[in-house]
C-alpha cells in the first residue's frame, strides 16, 4: 500500500500526503545501529567502556519502567495526566549521563530519564501529574530545575544562569561547569527560544540547547515548524548545530559531552538536535490515531533505542543472566516503589495553598488565610 | 543635598551595586548610554559590563534571563525601557517569575526587580505613556511599589533589590526631573507600606506615584478653600497597606482615589473595595475614583485632556463633599 493511499485510509480523515523529511545520512551522528553494530563517525566518539554501556542499558530499562508505570497509574486514576517519554529515552539518558554534578539540567516536562540521572527520586515527577504539588524535588539537591510547562520558557532561565556561572568565574577551564536546556521541535517556534539562541551566542554563555525532535508537537507535525532541518538554524544565530540519532545512547552521550566541554571551557552555546520518535501519546489525554498513521510508528519500532543496545552487549557477551536479572529486579523494585510511595501521597492540606506565595509573608495574605481557617473551622463546629 | 528623581534612582542603584557584588544591571541601552532617561549613568564605567549589561533588544529575555541569574545567586535588575515595552516580557513575569518560589515550595527565590518609567504627560508617541501596574498587582507573588518623589526614590529602590520576592517597580517618568533634599543617613520606613504625606480632616486622596504630585497640589488649592485634605502615598500597591489607608479614611470619613490608569479595575477599584469593607461606617461618601478614561492612551497633543490634573481631582473632591 502506497503512503498516500494508506493516509486515505477509511477512518484515518488524514489526506495530506506530505512525507516526514528523513535526515540525510550523513549528516545524523550515530555511533550505534539499531542492530547494535558500532560504527565510527569522524568527529564524535564514544571511548567508554561496556560497563558504562551496561550502566546505560539500566538507565534506560528504569526509565522506561517509570514510564510504564506512570501510565498504570494514570490509567488507575491515581494521576490526572502523565507526559509519556517512550521512544525517548536514549536521547535523555545519554544526554544526562553526559553531564557532571557542577552542571545544571533546565528539563521540560517530560525529562524523567535526565531526572532519573540526576539523581531525583522518580516518585516525585508523579507530584505534578497527581496534582499534590507542582515540583517535589529540591532543584539545588539535584541541578536539576523544575518542570516547565510553558513551552520554552527554561531554555531563557537556562542561558541567564549559565550568564550567572560566567560571572562567577566557573568557566573557561575543564573544570568549568555547564547549562543544558531541554526543549521539543515545536519549542522552537516559540520566541523565548530564539531570543535564548541569540542571548547565548553574543554573550558565548555554557549552554547546550538540546532539542529532542521527537517529530510532533502534539498533532502538530515538524514540516509546520521549519522549512530547514532544526539543527541547521544555529548557523543561522552564530554557533555551532549537530544533529545526533536520538535513539542511539552512545551518540547522543558523546555528542552532548563534546558541546558540554566546549560549553565549560567557554567557546559557547551548541545546538543539539536528537532526532528521535515520540513512541506513545503526547500524554495520556492525546489520541495520536487521529493525526498520525500507524506505518510511522512501526518504523520508528525497528530503531528502539532499548534494542539496540541490548544487541550490542549480546553481541559482546556481556548480557549475562545475572545482569539482566539485576536490572529486572531493579525494575520491579522501582515499580512496586512508584505505586506504594504514588497512592501514599498525600492531598495538601487547604491551608497549604498560602505557603510560599512569598518569601516574607504579607499582612493582607495573612488575613485571608486566618479568614479561611476561621470559615472551615466552622464547619467543625457544627459537626460536634 | 538637592537632586532630581533619577538621580536619586542612579544614586540608590550605584549604592546597591556597591553593596552587594550579587546585584547586576542589564537593560537596552543602560551601558555606556546610562538608559535613555539616564538613570544608570556612569555605572557601567565604575562597574563592569559584567555587572551593568547592556542586552539585545529583547524583553522577554530581559526578564528570563534574569530568573536564570537569580537562580544562580545573582540579584538582577532589569530595565524596561518603557511601559508599553514590557509586555513581551509579561509571560516571563506572570507564568514563570511571580509563581517559581510557590512551585518550589519554598526552596528558590527570585531576587528580581523589574523597574519600569511609567505614565504619561511628556508628549511621547504611543506605548511611551501606559500605566500597566494593574496587571501586575493582580498577579500573585508579585509585589508592586511605585515612588513618587527623589527621597523615596533613592530608598525604595535599594530595599526593592534587598528583598527576596519579586519586585515590580515603577518611577513617574514625568517626575524624574522633580527636586527635593536627600539626606542618606535617613532612615527609611519600611517599604511595602503606604505614607500620609499630608496631614489634613475632611477628606482622604489616595495617589501613587505622579499623582502624588498632583493631589498635593490639589490640596494646596482645596485649602484656601478652607479644606482640609490628607493626602496618602500608597507607595506599595501590592499588598497594600491597607492599614494606614483605614486609618485615614477612619479618621476623615471620605475618599478620592486618584492614578493615571484608566478607572476600571484600577488600583482604584480594589482601594475602594476594601475601603468601603473596613469603614463602611465612617463612610459620609462613595469612594469615588479619578483615572485616566477607558480608552487606549490617547495622542500626545490631547493627552492633557485625558490624564486626571488638579481640576478633575478637585471636581472629585467637590463631589465628595457634597454628600
Amino acid at each position: 500500500m502506497s503512503d498516500q493511499a494508506e493516509r486515505a485510509a477509511p477512518g484515518n480523515g488524514i489526506d495530506d500526503s506530505s512525507p516526514m523529511p528523513a535526515p540525510p545520512e550523513t549528516d545524523l551522528v550515530q555511533l550505534l545501529t539499531p542492530d547494535g553494530d558500532r560504527v565510527e563517525h569522524p568527529d564524535y566518539s564514544f571511548d567508554l567502556g561496556d560497563d558504562v554501556i551496561r550502566g546505560f542499558y539500566r538507565d534506560l530499562i528504569l526509565t522506561r519502567r517509570i514510564d510504564t508505570e506512570a501510565i498504570a497509574l494514570q490509567r488507575q486514576g491515581e494521576l490526572g495526566i502523565w507526559a509519556s517519554l517512550l521512544g525517548q529515552e536514549a536521547a535523555q539518558v545519554g544526554s544526562g549521563r553526559a553531564l557532571r554534578t557542577q552542571d545544571y539540567a533546565f528539563p521540560t516536562y517530560r525529562e524523567h530519564g535526565v531526572a532519573l540521572t540526576r539523581g531525583v527520586d522518580p516518585v516525585h515527577l508523579l507530584g505534578l501529574f497527581r496534582g499534590v504539588d507542582q515540583g517535589g524535588w529540591d532543584p539545588n539537591e539535584h541541578n536539576f530545575h523544575l518542570y516547565t510547562i510553558v513551552i520554552g520558557a527554561q531554555t531563557l532561565h537556562a542561558t541567564g544562569y549559565a550568564m550567572g556561572i560566567q560571572r562567577d568565574g566557573a568557566v573557561g577551564s575543564d573544570e568549568g561547569a555547564a547549562v543544558i536546556a531541554y526543549f521539543g521541535d515545536g519549542a522552537t517556534s516559540q520566541g523565548d527560544v530564539n531570543e535564548a539562541f541569540i542571548w547565548a551566542s553574543v554573550y558565548d554563555a555554557p549552554v547546550v540547547f538540546f532539542c529532542q525532535n521527537n517529530q510532533w508537537a502534539i498533532s502538530v507535525p515538524l514540516e509546520r515548524q521549519s522549512r530547514i532541518p532544526l539543527y541547521q538554524r544555529a548557523l543561522g544565530f552564530g554557533f555551532p548545530g549537530v544533529r545526533v540519532d536520538g535513539n542511539d545512547v552512545l551518540a547522543s552521550y558523546a555528542v552532548t559531552k563534546a558541546a558540554l566541554d566546549r560549553a565549560r571551557e567557554g567557546s559557547g552555546p551548541t545546538l543539539v538536535e536528537a532526532w528521535t520518535y515520540r513512541m506513545g501519546a503526547h500524554t495520556t489525554t492525546d489520541d495520536p490515531t487521529r493525526y498520525r498513521i500507524t506505518s510511522e510508528l512501526d518504523a520508528w519500532k525497528v530503531k528502539d533505542p532499548i534494542l539496540r543496545v541490548r544487541s550490542y552487549l549480546d553481541k559482546q557477551g556481556v548480557l549475562d543472566a545475572d545482569f539482566l536479572a539485576d536490572v529486572e529486579a531493579e525494575a520491579e523494585q522501582l515499580a512496586t516503589h512508584l505505586r506504594t510511595a504514588c497512592r501514599a501521597m498525600p492531598d495538601p492540606s487547604p491551608l497549604s495553598v498560602f505557603d510560599h506565595v512569598y518569601v516574607e509573608e504579607t499582612a493582607l495574605l495573612d488575613r485571608q488565610r486566618d479568614a479561611y481557617a476561621a470559615y472551615l473551622e466552622s464547619f467543625e463546629t457544627v459537626g460536634h | 543635598m538637592a537632586i532630581t528623581l533619577n538621580k536619586g534612582l542612579n544614586m540608590g542603584l550605584r549604592k546597591a551595586l556597591e553593596d552587594d557584588p550579587k546585584v547586576v544591571i542589564m537593560g537596552e541601552d543602560v551601558g555606556k548610554l546610562g538608559g535613555v532617561f539616564r538613570i544608570t549613568d556612569g555605572l557601567q564605567k565604575d562597574f563592569g559590563e559584567d555587572r551593568v549589561i547592556d542586552t539585545p533588544l529583547a524583553e522577554s529575555a530581559i526578564v528570563g534571563t534574569a530568573i536564570g541569574l537569580a537562580l544562580r545567586g545573582y540579584r538582577p535588575v532589569c530595565e524596561i525601557q518603557f511601559d508599553g515595552f514590557v509586555f513581551p516580557a509579561y509571560d516571563q513575569i506572570v507564568t514563570q517569575l511571580a509563581k517559581m518560589h510557590f512551585r518550589s515550595q519554598g526552596r528558590l527565590t527570585l531576587p528580581v526587580v523589574i523597574r519600569i518609567p511609567f505614565g504619561g504627560g511628556i508628549g511621547a508617541v504611543e506605548h511611551h505613556s501606559e500605566s500597566p501596574e494593574a496587571y501586575f498587582a493582580h498577579t500573585p507573588g508579585l509585589r508592586v511599589v511605585a515612588c513618587s518623589n527623589p527621597v523615596d526614590a533613592y530608598f525604595m529602590i535599594q530595599q526593592a533589590i534587598r528583598c527576596d520576592d519579586p519586585v515590580i517597580f515603577f518611577e513617574p517618568k514625568r517626575r524624574y526631573w522633580e527636586k527635593d533634599e536627600l539626606d542618606e543617613s535617613d532612615e527609611p520606613g519600611p517599604l511595602f507600606s503606604a505614607r500620609v504625606v499630608r496631614p489634613g480632616t475632611d477628606l482622604t486622596l489616595l495617589a501613587y506615584g505622579p499623582m502624588v504630585k498632583t493631589c498635593l497640589e490639589t490640596a494646596t488649592a482645596a485649602a484656601e478653600e478652607g479644606r482640609d485634605l490628607e493626602v496618602v502615598d500608597l507607595r506599595s500597591l501590592s499588598p497594600l497597606d491597607v492599614d494606614t489607608i483605614v486609618a485615614s479614611v477612619r479618621k476623615t470619613g471620605r475618599a478620592v482615589v486618584v492614578h493615571e490608569a484608566s478607572v476600571t479595575l484600577g488600583i482604584g477599584a480594589e482601594v475602594a473595595a476594601r475601603v468601603t469593607e473596613d469603614c463602611f461606617y465612617s463612610l459620609e461618601a462613595p469612594v469615588l475614583r479619578v483615572g485616566g478614561f477607558d480608552t487606549p492612551y490617547p495622542p500626545a497633543k490631547v493627552e492633557e485632556e485625558w490624564l486626571p490634573d488638579l481640576d478633575r481631582v478637585m471636581d472629585a473632591v467637590d463631589r465628595s463633599l457634597a454628600y
